[in-house]
């Protein structure tokens, strides 16, 4: 069994909505409801779900930049989720992250050799051939030319830049890397340069990625463990071959039904098993959402694949499925 | 022989060039392409490729100071190269209608929705303000928008992203357009919308039996939905055939990488096929040659046409250069 390096338990961030004359609150916007997850050392952890589902702010309040309404974050067996015990545990050098638009996470008015240091200098006393030695060594896991670190980000195509971010995040030897969409705004041939590295980076330094997407293709090229968002809530958890081969909840069904397939010859088929899951889905609001349009809790169907399913659901789909079988 | 009416646009040796530091370069190379009625013809590539310069060429949205369009587009005889501007405003958003990526940035942030679609009918049409609303009504009605008259009078922010896409597809096919050219229509939208607007298309497709060009980076989208692929690379198409030989047989040597660089099911633990080296920018793509030639260095100089052309290797496939017939990946045995 692995160890796990970061746990999430019960995991809220609200955004308060305010309205009227006196400018009260008077709701909040469950942005991350609830959620509970587990990351273990040197693993990829994907966590999917549409634009709004609330993944980006669970990455956010895992690195420590979004403030958590309640729930905990543990590390090493403390609750980071106040910046006091991240500070004594070094939490801000173990946790990095990739964001997502590479050129806008980039100082333009640095080269690279100080966008790559910076974190070194928080963190480290090097002298200078020592950072710059560093700073080589990590442009070098990283595919890139040396003569980079005299240049700036503009100088850079998107994967390249994207490689940087790399780079930069593994500078300071992390324990886990929050990975925000690396890859969403590349190409397909330099997505796969990118994912490469990360790979290799991953299996160098036994590096824990948790890996946000909303291409269930990528994720499930990278990684073992996976969890599936939607509106704040998490609908399912567990290994890859639980969510892609015997998805459970409706929600994730229509995902997984809805990614394009390379299969031209059965492009029809599976153009008619979307649309009947889509249907499904839309008429079957009720049964796997509650009054207010939530999702339900959790619930154990084996030991690590998780599924939000209603109360009295549970029987009845396991009756259903010994009638199928 | 299929008849004359079946072929809507006919696009014969095209050559779309921008203007950089005052001299011109070639983005789009000899393009030669033809859509028919009822197909979807689907111009595959990544980014700066030329597949959008190909797309602004057809409906005429350049900036004539500083792009030079040679060739011809031939459009029911109409050569739409150099066609004078107030010919084509009766043809741009009546008998060609055109979808953008970002639907947010197409539309009009300080008008209702609904007003938008019925300024296209306003300036194709000689319907008055009842009958255009009626029409709009209909029109969002056929693009799947759940509350018609509700969203008529809403402004674009107040709607979500797949339904600014169908705001901005009703607009496009507001004047029953013979073509409609899609530029990237679902990149920006959730994988769950992006099958919804997709299957949209089609429906329209069939009913207006009109022809599409639909412009995607996403192989994916275009195994999907298309009859007919053009797959670009450096300004140039190097592949062309239907959707099916282009999946399950393909030839040129770029387009057999990009399909390995897909993340795939089955070689989870893998490493993903990487095309060596990078996209040339437009003022540095090699002119004389095969233009791919530089990103598969193992192949031997002599397999490459000292001038690439396309060849028809079966009936309606055509590769450019002959290097398919030795390409191998490095980590294959070469063929022979």
């Amino acid at each position: 069994m692995a160890k796990e390096i970061i746990e999430v338990k019960n995991l809220k961030v609200h955004y308060p909505i305010r309205s009227g004359f006196w400018n009260r609150i008077t709701d909040y916007v469950r942005a991350v409801d609830d959620i509970s997850i587990t990351i273990n050392e040197g693993e990829t952890y994907g966590l999917i779900g549409e634009s709004g589902s609330g993944k980006s702010t669970t990455g956010k309040a895992i690195v420590g930049v979004e403030p958590v309404t309640s729930g905990s974050i543990m590390y090493k067996g403390v609750d980071i989720t106040k910046s006091k015990s991240r500070h004594r545990l070094n939490y801000n050098k173990d946790v990095q992250m990739i964001f997502q638009d590479s050129l806008s996470s980039l100082n333009p008015r640095k080269r690279i050799e100080d966008i790559i240091a910076e974190p070194i200098r928080n963190f480290e006393n090097l002298t200078t051939d020592q950072e710059r030695d560093r700073v080589q060594e990590l442009l070098d896991i990283v595919g890139m030319p040396s003569d980079s670190i005299y240049k700036y980000p503009h100088e850079f195509s998107g994967g390249q830049r994207q490689r940087i971010g790399v780079a930069r995040a593994v500078a300071t030897n992390p324990r886990l890397v929050v990975a925000d969409e690396p890859t969403s705004a590349l190409d397909l041939s330099v997505q796969a340069q990118v994912l490469n590295f990360m790979k290799h980076i991953q299996q160098q330094y036994n590096i824990a990625y948790l890996f946000i997407s909303h291409d269930l293709g990528v994720v499930k090229h990278m990684s073992e463990n996976l969890a599936i968002m939607h509106r704040g809530r998490l609908v399912e958890i567990g290994s890859r071959e639980d969510i892609y081969q015997h998805p459970m909840h409706i929600y994730t069904k229509r995902l997984l039904s809805a990614i394009p397939q390379v299969d031209v010859e059965h492009r029809d088929e599976h153009k008619k098993h979307r649309q009947e899951v889509e249907q499904e889905f839309q008429n079957d609001q009720s049964k796997w959402y509650d009054k207010d349009g939530r999702v339900f809790p959790l619930k154990h169907v084996s030991d690590n694949h998780l599924v939000a399913l209603p109360e009295k659901e549970i029987i009845e789909e396991e009756t259903n499925d010994k009638e199928g079988a | 022989m299929e008849k004359q009416s079946d072929l809507l646009l006919d696009i014969q040796h095209l050559h779309t060039a921008y203007r950089l530091n005052g001299k011109f370069y070639d983005a789009a190379d000899d393009i030669n392409l033809t859509l028919k009625r009822n197909e979807i013809l689907s111009i595959v590539g990544e980014s700066g490729c030329g597949k959008s310069t190909i797309a602004s060429s057809i409906i005429g949205l350049y900036d004539h100071k500083n792009t030079k369009v040679t060739g011809d587009i031939l459009y029911n005889e109409l050569n739409l190269v150099g066609l004078n501007e107030s010919l084509f405003d009766k043809i741009r958003g009546n008998k060609i209608g055109m979808i953008f990526q970002d639907p947010l940035a197409s539309l009009n942030p300080l008008m209702r929705v609904g007003d938008q679609v019925a300024e296209t009918l306003y300036y194709h049409t000689d319907m008055d303000e009842k009958e255009r609303h009626a029409r709009v009504i209909e029109l969002f009605n056929q693009v799947g928008m759940p509350k018609p008259e509700e969203t008529y009078a809403m402004y674009p922010f107040e709607l979500s992203g797949g339904l600014r896409q169908r705001v901005v597809i009703a607009m496009a096919v507001a004047c029953k357009p013979e073509i409609i050219i899609a530029d990237e229509p679902t990149t920006a939208l959730d994988v769950t919308i992006q099958a919804q607007i997709l299957d949209l298309l089609e429906d329209i497709q069939k009913q207006s039996q009109s022809g599409i060009i639909l412009i995607t980076h996403d192989l994916g989208v275009v195994a999907e939905t298309a009859d007919e692929v053009a797959v670009m690379y450096g300004g140039q198409i190097v592949e062309k055939a239907d959707v099916k030989t282009i999946f399950e047989h393909p030839l040129h040597p770029y387009t057999r990488s990009l399909l390995n660089s897909m993340p795939q099911s089955e070689d989870e633990e893998e490493d993903l096929h990487v095309i060596q080296g990078t996209v040339p920018s437009l003022q540095n793509m090699p002119r004389k040659g095969d233009r791919f030639a530089a990103r598969i260095p193992w192949i031997p100089a002599s397999a490459h046409e000292e001038n690439p052309v396309m060849h028809e290797v079966e009936p309606g496939h055509w590769v450019r250069c002959t290097c398919w017939k030795t390409f191998h990946f490095q980590d294959e045995v070469s063929g022979e």
